[in-house]
C-alpha cells in the first residue's frame, strides 16, 4: 500500500506529464498537509480521526495530533478494544505509522482483528500495480476511448484515501496485503523483560520500558515537531492496550490502597509530554471499573486530553430494560480538550448510547422514541382542537354552541392524557436510574432537544404547564358552553 | 484578560493589591479560564511573572494569550516572564539519555520523597534574581508567581504535606518579603461527600490552601446540572484581616467562557433564562 505512494515522492520528475489538463487544484503549500488529517474549525489544530465518525463528531472533529484519548474499558473490553481497533485500523488505510503496545494479547493479534474497510474511492494496490504491466499491449488495441486530455492520467491516483475518517466492515476483518503494507511498532511487554532497580521514582519498570521504546520510535522515525522537516511528514498513531491491569505490573486494580498509587499518572504525564512535541496522536484505554479509587480515576483522566468511558449493558439488568433494547450501551463523556483556546467544545448531549449495528459501531443521542411519539401526538392534537376551536368561535357563532358540548369531553381527555404522559415521564426517568443527575437522564435530553437545552428546571415548568394549561382550556371550554 | 472578572475584583492591572495569595479551585469543572485571565492581567501590569505551567505545553498557553491580547514570547524575550514548562523538563527525568543536561527544578520525579525543595529554590532564583538587577532598559513592577496547577504535582507522588510547605514557602518569599502576588490552581474531582473518605490528598491540600490564601476563587460546575449557556459557578471568597479580627465576604457568580474571555453575571441572570 505504501508502494504507489512513496513512489510518488520519491520522482518528482515524473510527475510533469500527470499534469496535461488545464484545470490544476489549487493547493495550500504553506500548511503541512498529511494524508488522513485536517486542521480543525475552530483552533486550527491538525485533527486525525478516530476511525469512528460518530466518535469524531462528539470529540469536536477528530482527535488533535499530540492529545491522548482515554476509553475507559466496558466490563468485558469488547466495545473499548473495539474502537481501539478502528483507530489502528485508520492509521493503517491513511497510511500513518502504528505503535500498538500490550500486555495481554500480543499486538499481532489485535492487528489480525482489525475491521476491513469499505473503500469505494479507494484503489486497493494489488488492484492496480497487477493488471498494468500484462495488459498493455492488449490494452491499446482494443481499450475503450477516452477523451485524450485524460488519457495520460494515472489511472489512480488514490492510493491511499486521503480522505478524513472511513467506513469499516466489523463482520469481516482486514485483507492481510492492506494490513501488511502499514508499518507497525509492537510492544509487547513480556518481550521487554524488566530487570528491578532500587530507584525511588513512583514509575514502574513496565511504564518506563514503554515509554522509552515509544521515545526511540519518535526519535529514530522523525516525529519529532523540533527535528529537522524530512521530505514528507507522518502521524504516528499509539494505541495501549489495558494500562493499569495487573498485567502490567500494576496494582491499581487490586488492592483498595494500591502501592504504585502514581505509576499510571507519572506515566501518563511523561506520555503527554511526548506527545506534544512529537506529531503523534494516543488512544489508551483503561480498566477504570476494576479501579477502586475514584479519586485515582479523576487525576488519570485529568492527565489526557479526551475521556470516554464506555457502560455496556452486557450482564447488567438494563440489558433486559425495555428502554435500552435498541442500544448496546452507554457512553460517557468525561472530558474534552481545550486545547490553544479559552473555552472546550462540549458536545451539546450528555445523554450517548452506542449501538454495534451489523457493520457499524455508531454512537448516538439516547431518547426514548415511545416519548417521542406521545408528545407529538399530544402537541398535533393540541394544536388542531385549538385552530378549529377558534375558526368556530369567531364565524359561526351558532355552530359553537354545539361544538363546545361536543368539544367538552375531548378537552377533558387531553387533559388526562397530559398528566398521564408527565406520569410516565418522570417514571421512565427514575427508571433508568439517573434522576439524581438531572443532566444525565435521557428524557431530559430530549425535552432540552425540544426545547432549545436549557436545563432540567425549565422542562419541569414545561411540563406543568402543560397540564395547568390543558386544565385550563377545560374549564374555559365548560364556561362557555355555560355563557351561551 | 477578563473586565468583568477585574471589577468583581476591584482590581485594574494600573492599581491592584500587593502581597496577595490568590488561590483557584475548580471541582467537576475547569478553572484553567482564571489561570490564562491573571497571567494576562499581571503581564499587562507590567510585573516580572513566574509562570510554572506543569500540565500545557508553551505554546497552548501562548496561543490562549495571544487571543487575549498579550504575547508570551514577546514577554519571554523581554525577561518579563520566566517560563517553566514542566513537560519539557520532566522528559528528560522520565527517559533518562546520557548527554542530557538534566534541569534540578522536577528532581521530585527521580524520588518524590525528596519534597519540592528544587522547584522552590528555581522560584525564587527567577523571581528575585531580577528583581535586584533589572537586565535591559526596562525595569519591572512587584514579582508575582503563578503554578497551573498544584494537583499535577500529587499525580507525581509528591506527598500533599510537601506541596502544602512549597506554597507556604512561595507565600513567605514571594508576598511577605518582596510584596508580590502568588496564583496557585488546585483541582479535585469527584464530589464533595465522597471526597471525605477517599480523597484526602487533594482535599486536604485545598484546605490547607484556603485556610493560608487571602482570595479564593472557587469554580464549581451548576448543582442542577450541565447546561450550554451557564458554564458553572464560581464563589468568590475575600478574606481581610482588619483591626476588628478577620472579615470575610463571600459573593456567587455564574460565568460562560467564550473564545476570547468570559462574561461573570449574578445568579439567575443569563442571558439564555431571561
Amino acid at each position: 500500500m505504501a508502494a504507489p505512494m512513496d513512489g510518488v515522492g520519491k520522482h518528482p520528475a515524473e510527475l510533469p506529464p500527470v499534469n496535461s489538463t488545464s484545470f490544476q487544484k489549487k493547493t495550500r503549500s504553506r500548511l503541512i498537509s498529511i494524508p488522513g488529517t485536517r486542521p480543525s474549525v475552530q483552533n486550527g489544530q491538525l485533527l486525525v480521526s478516530t476511525g469512528v465518525t460518530s466518535l469524531d463528531y462528539l470529540l469536536g472533529g477528530g482527535l488533535a495530533v499530540g492529545t491522548v484519548l482515554l476509553i475507559e474499558e466496558d466490563r468485558y473490553d469488547s466495545y473499548s478494544r473495539m474502537i481501539l481497533k478502528y483507530f489502528l485500523a485508520e492509521g493503517v488505510v491513511c497510511q500513518h505509522k502504528l505503535f500498538v503496545a500490550s500486555a495481554q494479547d500480543n499486538p499481532e493479534d489485535i492487528l489480525q482483528e482489525l475491521p476491513s474497510p469499505i473503500l469505494d474511492d479507494v484503489a486497493i494496490p494489488k488492484v492496480v500495480e497487477q493488471p498494468r504491466l500484462p495488459c498493455e499491449p492488449q490494452d491499446r488495441l482494443d481499450a475503450m476511448k477516452i477523451a485524450w486530455r485524460y488519457q495520460n492520467l494515472p489511472k489512480s491516483a488514490l492510493a491511499s484515501s486521503s480522505r478524513f475518517g472511513h467506513y469499516y466492515d466489523v463482520s469481516k476483518t482486514m485483507e492481510p496485503e492492506i494490513r501488511q503494507a502499514a508499518k507497525c511498532h509492537r510492544f509487547y511487554l513480556p518481550d521487554h523483560p524488566t530487570q528491578s532497580s532500587n530507584t525511588h521514582s513512583p514509575m514502574l519498570e513496565s511504564y518506563s520500558a514503554l515509554l522509552k521504546s515509544l521515545e526511540e520510535v519518535i526519535h529514530r522515525e522523525g516525529f519529532d515537531v523540533v527535528a529537522p522537516m524530512p521530505k514528507s511528514r507522518n502521524i504516528l498513531r499509539v494505541g495501549l492496550h489495558s494500562l493499569g491491569s495487573a498485567l502490567w505490573g500494576d496494582d491499581l486494580s487490586c488492592h483498595d490502597n494500591p502501592r504504585h498509587r502514581h505509576a499510571l499518572t507519572t506515566f501518563l504525564y511523561g506520555l503527554r509530554a511526548l506527545l506534544r512535541s512529537s506529531l503523534s496522536v494516543a488512544v489508551v484505554t483503561v480498566p477504570s471499573h476494576l479501579i477502586q479509587d475514584r479519586a485515582l480515576m479523576g487525576s488519570i483522566t485529568r492527565l489526557c486530553d479526551n475521556a470516554i468511558a464506555l457502560e455496556s449493558f452486557k450482564g447488567s439488568e438494563r440489558e433486559t430494560n425495555p428502554l435500552y433494547k435498541d442500544y448496546h450501551g452507554l457512553l460517557h463523556v468525561h472530558q474534552v480538550p481545550h486545547l490553544n483556546s479559552l473555552a472546550n467544545q462540549l458536545p451539546d448531549h450528555k445523554d450517548l448510547a452506542f449501538k454495534l449495528k451489523r457493520k457499524q459501531f455508531s454512537i448516538e443521542v439516547c431518547w426514548k422514541p415511545c416519548i417521542f411519539m406521545i408528545l407529538v401526538v399530544l402537541l398535533l392534537l393540541r394544536l388542531f382542537f385549538f385552530f378549529f376551536f377558534f375558526f368556530f368561535f369567531f364565524y359561526w357563532s351558532c355552530f359553537v354552541r354545539y361544538f363546545v358540548l361536543f368539544s367538552e369531553p375531548i378537552s377533558h381527555i387531553l387533559s388526562l392524557f397530559a398528566i398521564l404522559c408527565c406520569l410516565f415521564l418522570f417514571s421512565s426517568q427514575t427508571l433508568s436510574g439517573k434522576s439524581h443527575k438531572s443532566d444525565a437522564s435521557p428524557t431530559c435530553a430530549y425535552f432540552s432537544l425540544l426545547l432549545g437545552g436549557k436545563n432540567k428546571s425549565e422542562v419541569i415548568d414545561y411540563c406543568c404547564c402543560h397540564v395547568y394549561y390543558s386544565v385550563a382550556l377545560s374549564v374555559q371550554c365548560s364556561e362557555k358552553s355555560l355563557f351561551l | 484578560m477578563f473586565t468583568e472578572l477585574n471589577s468583581i475584583l476591584n482590581s485594574t492591572p494600573d492599581s491592584f493589591t500587593q502581597g496577595e495569595f490568590i488561590l483557584l479551585s475548580d471541582r467537576q469543572s475547569d478553572a484553567s479560564f482564571l489561570i490564562h485571565h491573571f497571567l494576562s492581567f499581571y503581564l499587562r501590569a507590567r510585573c516580572k511573572v513566574c509562570f510554572l505551567g506543569l500540565v500545557q505545553s508553551f505554546s497552548h498557553y501562548s496561543a490562549v494569550s495571544q487571543r487575549l491580547g498579550v504575547s508570551l514570547t514577546q514577554a519571554k524575550e523581554k525577561g518579563q516572564l520566566v517560563f517553566f514548562e514542566g513537560l519539557k523538563e520532566s522528559l528528560s527525568i522520565l527517559i533518562p539519555q546520557e548527554g542530557n543536561t538534566e534541569s534540578q527544578a522536577m528532581d521530585f520525579l527521580r524520588d518524590p520523597a525528596v519534597g519540592l525543595r528544587s522547584l522552590y529554590e528555581f522560584v525564587v532564583s527567577s523571581v528575585s534574581g531580577a528583581g535586584r538587577a533589572p537586565e535591559g532598559p526596562e525595569e519591572w513592577g512587584p514579582p508575582v508567581l503563578l503554578v497551573d496547577d498544584l494537583s499535577v504535582l500529587l499525580s507525581l507522588g509528591v506527598a500533599a504535606g510537601a506541596v502544602l510547605d512549597f506554597s507556604h514557602y512561595c507565600r513567605a518569599a514571594v508576598c511577605s518579603q518582596l510584596q508580590g502576588n502568588v496564583v496557585m490552581l488546585v483541582r479535585c474531582g469527584g464530589d464533595e461527600e465522597e471526597d471525605e473518605g477517599d480523597d484526602e490528598g487533594s482535599a486536604w491540600l485545598l484546605r490547607g490552601l484556603t485556610h493560608q490564601c487571602s482570595l479564593a476563587l472557587h469554580v464549581q460546575g451548576l448543582p442542577t446540572g450541565y447546561c450550554r449557556d451557564i458554564h458553572g459557578q464560581v464563589e468568590v471568597c475575600w478574606r481581610r484581616r482588619r483591626a476588628d479580627g478577620q472579615h470575610t465576604q463571600t459573593k456567587l457568580f455564574q460565568y460562560k467562557v467564550h473564545d476570547k474571555g468570559a462574561s461573570f453575571f449574578a445568579r439567575g441572570t443569563s442571558s439564555a433564562v431571561l
